[in-house]
């Protein structure tokens, strides 16, 4: 039986692994974002947070997954399910290239725009808002699609705590020294960092600024 | 109130000197000067001094540029009258007002500033551009675009232009945009630095010479900051020349040509040296 047939005749519990895996990826991305952004932008504008908040991400980056997992497992309200787990570990490590890439792309618009915005009479939140996202955009997106190919790659390992996803294909492949079984998870977990890759990419040069 | 301490037997004389004094005493408040530097200094926090002592005013209608070498404190001095940047002593007073007195928003949004590298918003078309300052204060959308329209006229930009975003533009055309957002919301003061620096001779000979043609309409409070004493004598009603973070002086254009102050003096001979209007170049 080779990997096509495998692949047509389990093809209803790959499909669900599959959609089990891009829940994963996409609730621990939308988190990432929403707490990275705000905080690249809050240490793009108070220099003084950079280092501890910078510092502190890369931290958390340094710890193996498998070990991350394991440490939060006797968490009470996260432990009792393993997709909770799985979803704050992933949304974790997502944080680094999102607040590194949102402070970098801030941090990088032009100084005489910023100079001559504030001399027109913006107030912070009209800088924020007309002039720094919008110029930083490309690159914040740009940070956003590393964690998305990041998290679709580490997604795979919440299988080990039992939090589903293409990652339970590869272990049981694993268990069962079974090849096909592997690839059976690998291959679509390929295609899917692939495929995020690509179309957050494209968003990237729409939005870049000319 | 004006004539209070007069007598009430005023001939008719008496009345029209009266009338004039009174008209004066109006025009007093107006006389008060647009921006005017108390003792202002400015120290980088490092300690460097970057402005000391600097008393200078800067009357109604007058185009006062600023004359000097670069990290002579000129651009500085422009900075801290829409207080983009604070002084660390003294005082700056705009239409007789302490600057840190006042809701710095509402300042800046009464001054038009037009910068060395233009500073557009490169993601924003010709048309928010110029728009930028009604629309953050909120003006309708009609009336923006009707001032818009209005102010791409007055500067020279064809109305086709609007659309397009600043890379697209010739430097040339990118300054006037600059110019007209400067303008959009009719400020009464405008401050310019190196506006025209990097244009190539010709537009630089146009924009200066559109620049004194709508001076004489606008009559705006203009502070003009330049290193060219060419573009100082010609747009100039005064200049004043700075050093070191030091005013030295401020003279009209006819009298810094005749100037005997060694810097001054300095100044106009590279400057015929550099038109080869040099005597001594040309008799040998």
């Amino acid at each position: 039986m080779n990997l096509f047939q495998f692949l047509a005749q389990n093809f209803r519990q790959v499909l669900q692994l599959t959609l089990e895996h891009l829940w994963l990826v996409g609730v621990s991305t939308v988190l990432a974002a929403l707490i990275g952004i705000p905080l690249g932008i809050l240490i793009a504008h108070r220099p003084v947070l950079n280092r501890p908040v910078l510092g502190g991400a890369n931290i958390i980056q340094t710890i193996p997954s498998l070990a991350l997992f394991g440490f939060l497992l006797p968490v009470p309200w996260l432990g009792d399910r393993a997709e909770r787990l799985a979803i704050l570990a992933l949304t974790l490590y997502a944080l680094l290239p999102v607040i590194r890439n949102t402070f970098t792309g801030i941090r990088g618009v032009d100084p005489a725009v910023v100079e001559s915005a504030r001399g027109m009479g913006m107030t912070g939140r009209q800088l924020l808002w007309q002039v720094e996202l919008p110029l930083a955009m490309s690159v914040i997106l740009s940070g956003v699609r590393v964690a998305v190919v990041i998290s679709v790659g580490l997604a795979t390992i919440a299988a080990a705590i039992g939090a589903g996803g293409l990652g339970e294909l590869i272990f049981r492949g694993l268990a069962m020294v079974n090849n096909q079984l592997i690839l059976a998870g690998a291959i679509p977990a390929a295609f899917l960092a692939l495929f995020a890759d690509f179309s957050l990419g494209w968003l990237e040069r729409r939005l870049r600024p000319q | 109130m004006a004539g209070a301490w007069k007598t009430s037997t005023w001939s008719r004389s008496d009345v029209a000197v009266n009338l004039i004094c009174w008209a004066d005493m109006n025009r007093d408040t107006r006389d008060e000067p647009a921006i005017e530097f108390r003792d202002v200094s400015y120290e980088l926090p490092s300690g460097q001094r970057v402005l000391s002592n600097l008393n200078l005013q800067v009357q109604r209608g007058e185009t006062l540029v600023v004359l000097g070498r670069s990290g002579s404190g000129k651009t500085t001095t422009l900075k801290l009258i829409n207080r983009l940047l604070r002084p660390t002593g003294g005082e700056v007073r705009v239409n007789g007002a302490g600057t840190g007195q006042r809701d710095v928003i509402r300042l800046r949004r009464g001054i038009g500033y037009v910068i060395q590298e233009i500073g557009l918003l490169p993601h924003f078309t010709v048309e928010r551009n110029i728009g930028i300052v009604p629309s953050i204060d909120g003006w309708p959308l009609d009336k923006i675009r009707a001032r818009t329209q209005e102010l791409m006229q007055m500067v020279g930009l064809e109305s086709q232009l609007a659309p397009r975003y600043p890379h697209q533009l010739s430097g040339g055309q990118r300054q006037r945009v600059g110019v007209a957002r400067a303008l959009a919301a009719d400020p009464a003061i405008l401050l310019m630095d190196e506006p025209f620096g990097a244009l190539d001779p010709l537009t630089r000979d146009d924009l200066q010479r559109e620049f004194l043609s709508l001076q004489q309409r606008l009559h705006k409070t203009v502070v003009f900051v330049t290193h060219d004493l060419n573009e100082a004598l010609r747009l100039a009603s005064r200049v004043a020349l700075m050093e070191a973070g030091e005013l030295i002086t401020v003279l009209s254009p006819q009298e810094f040509l005749r100037s005997t102050d060694p810097l001054a003096a300095a100044y106009v001979r590279a400057f015929r040296a550099g038109t080869g209007l040099d005597t001594n170049r040309g008799s040998s």
